[in-house]
C-alpha cells in the first residue's frame, strides 16, 4: 500500500539526519531492501543443482518470514551446499574431494513510518573455511514515495583453515558499504541505481592453489609455487537497472554493471529478463554475459620462480567471459484444504552456464610445450526447483 | 613540491572540504524540499509497477543463492543487493 508523504520538512530533515547518526556508528553488510514497507510472510523452499567444469553442488535451502506486530519482521534462512569436486583446479593439483557448506542467517526488518531498518546476521561453514556477517541497511521513500533510497554498512570476519596442515589459521575482515536509488519513472517503469565499495584485509589467497613456472629442467617444463597475493583489496561496482511492463502480462527487466578493483580487475555484465504471464503460469527467459580483464599479478605461466611479489593462477582473477541463457516457469496457485495460505507458487528455473578464458590453459592434456596448451573453457547447467507460500 | 603547485594543494584539500560539504547541504535541501512536490505517479498509478511481475528480486532465497553463485564465479563482485560468505566453490 502506498500512501502520499504529508509530513512538513522539518520532520524529513529529523530523519535524514538520525537515518545518517544510526548509519554512522554501524558496521554492517546488508540485505538492501529497496521499499518502506514490511517484507509479506512466506515461506521458501529451494533446491539447487548445479553441474559443470568437474563440479557438482547442490542442497536444500529454506526461508520463513513471519511478522512479529506490524512494525516488526524477522527472518531465517538455512541453506546446504554439498560439494563433489573434480575442477580443472582439482585435476591439475590434487585429488577429487566431497565436502559441505551450511549457510544460515537471522534478520529483523523494523518499519518506523516511511523507514525501514534492517539488520542481519549471518554464517557460512565449510571445513576449511568460516564466514561471520553482521550487516544493517535502511530504507526511506522520498518525493511521494516515487523514490526510495536504501543505505548499507557492514563487516564480515573470516577464518580461513587448511585441512592438510589443522594448525594452519589465518583471518579475513570485509568491510562493505552499499547504496541504491531506486526511481519511479512513469506508470509502468521503474529505474535504479546502485553503488556498492567492498573492502578485504587479511588471507586472501587460497591455501591449496599454486601458481606455475617455466622450469626446463623439469620433464613437463614447468615447475609449481604457493599463490601470493596482496593483503587488502578494495572494490568498487556501479549498477544501472530499468524494470518497465510492456504491458499488463508482460515486463522487460535490464541490469548494467561495471566493476573496478584495486587488483586491477576490470569487468563489465549485462543481463536482460523478459517474463510473459499466461492466466496462472509465469514463463520468464533472460541472458547475462559478463566480461573481466585480469589481474595486474595473474599470469597462467610465469617467466621464472618468485618472478614477483604477487603470483596468482586463479581462473576467476584471469581475463575471460560468461554467457548465461537461462528459462524458467512459475505456477501460482492458492490451496483449498489450506485456507490460511493466501497464495502458492511452484518455479522451476534452468540456467545454462559457458565460460571461455583468454589466458587460462589446460594442462591437464598432455602432449603440449608449456605456454601452448588450449586455452580452458567450461559448461555448466544449474536447475533450481522453488516452492514459495505466502501466508 | 617546488613550483605552483605547491601552495595550491593545501588550498584545494580545504577547497575540496567545502565542496562536499555543499553538496551534503544541496542533498539534504533536495531530499527534504521536494518531498512536498506533487508526485507525477499517483498512488492508484501504481497496479503495475507492485506487480510481482515487475519485481527485480520477487524470491530472497532464489536471489541470494544465485548472488552467492555469480560471487564464485565471477572476479567482480557487489551491487547485486545481498550475498552470502564462504565459498565451497573451489
Amino acid at each position: 500500500m502506498v500512501a502520499i508523504n504529508t509530513r512538513p520538512w522539518r520532520d524529513e530533515i529529523v530523519l535524514l539526519m538520525l537515518n545518517a547518526c544510526i548509519l554512522g556508528v554501524m558496521l554492517l553488510v546488508g540485505v538492501a531492501t529497496y521499499s518502506a514497507v514490511l517484507p509479506d510472510e512466506r515461506v521458501d523452499v529451494l533446491h539447487h543443482n548445479y553441474n559443470g567444469g568437474g563440479m557438482e553442488i547442490n542442497g536444500p535451502a529454506v526461508l520463513v518470514r513471519k511478522s512479529m506486530t506490524e512494525q516488526v519482521s524477522v527472518a531465517a534462512h538455512y541453506l546446504v551446499d554439498s560439494v563433489s569436486a573434480a575442477s580443472i583446479d582439482v585435476e591439475s593439483f590434487a585429488s577429487p574431494y566431497t565436502e559441505e557448506r551450511i549457510e544460515t542467517s537471522v534478520a529483523t526488518d523494523l518499519l518506523v513510518d516511511k523507514t525501514l531498518y534492517s539488520v542481519n546476521l549471518s554464517t557460512s561453514d565449510e571445513n576449511d573455511y568460516t564466514a561471520r556477517t553482521l550487516g544493517l541497511s535502511v530504507s526511506q521513500d522520498f518525493f511521494g514515495d516515487l523514490t526510495t533510497l536504501s543505505l548499507g554498512f557492514g563487516r564480515g570476519w573470516d577464518e580461513v583453515g587448511n585441512v592438510v596442515d589443522t594448525s594452519f589459521a589465518e583471518d579475513v575482515d570485509r568491510k562493505h558499504f552499499q547504496l541504491h536509488i531506486s526511481q519511479i519513472l512513469t506508470t509502468r517503469w521503474r529505474a535504479g541505481i546502485g553503488f556498492e565499495a567492498i573492502s578485504d584485509e587479511g588471507y586472501l589467497n587460497n591455501p591449496y592453489r599454486p601458481v606455475r613456472y617455466i622450469d626446463t629442467s623439469s620433464a613437463k617444463g614447468w615447475s609449481t609455487q604457493a599463490e601470493a597475493y596482496p593483503a587488502t583489496r578494495h572494490s568498487n561496482a556501479l549498477a544501472l537497472s530499468s524494470d518497465v511492463a510492456l504491458s499488463t502480462d508482460q515486463a522487460l527487466l535490464m541490469q548494467a554493471r561495471y566493476y573496478t578493483d584495486t587488483w586491477g580487475i576490470n569487468g563489465q555484465s549485462i543481463e536482460t529478463q523478459y517474463r510473459y504471464r499466461w492466466n496462472e503460469w509465469v514463463l520468464s527467459v533472460k541472458a547475462r554475459y559478463y566480461q573481466q580483464d585480469g589481474a595486474d599479478f595473474y599470469s597462467d605461466l610465469f617467466p621464472f620462480a618468485n618472478a614477483q611479489n604477487f603470483l596468482a593462477r586463479d581462473k576467476e582473477l584471469s581475463t575471460y567471459s560468461t554467457v548465461v541463457l537461462g528459462a524458467g516457469v512459475r505456477f501460482n496457485f492458492k490451496p483449498v484444504f489450506a485456507p490460511w495460505i493466501k497464495r502458492g507458487e511452484l518455479g522451476l528455473l534452468v540456467d545454462q552456464y559457458m565460460i571461455d578464458y583468454d589466458n587460462f590453459r589446460d594442462i591437464t592434456v598432455a602432449g603440449f610445450v608449456a605456454g601452448s596448451e588450449p586455452k580452458y573453457s567450461l559448461s555448466a547447467s544449474l536447475i533450481r526447483f522453488n516452492l514459495v507460500v505466502w501466508y | 613540491m617546488d613550483g605552483p603547485l605547491a601552495w595550491r594543494l593545501p588550498r584545494l584539500r580545504y577547497i575540496n572540504r567545502w565542496i562536499i560539504w555543499y553538496c551534503w547541504l544541496g542533498l539534504c535541501a533536495i531530499l527534504s524540499g521536494c518531498s512536498s512536490v506533487e508526485p507525477w505517479v499517483k498512488p492508484y498509478e501504481r497496479e503495475r509497477l507492485a506487480d510481482p511481475l515487475l519485481q527485480a528480486q520477487p524470491y530472497p532465497l532464489d536471489f541470494g543463492y544465485m548472488t552467492h553463485v555469480y560471487r564464485s564465479r565471477e572476479g567482480g563482485r557487489g551491487a547485486e543487493g545481498s550475498g552470502g560468505g564462504g565459498c565451497g566453490c573451489n
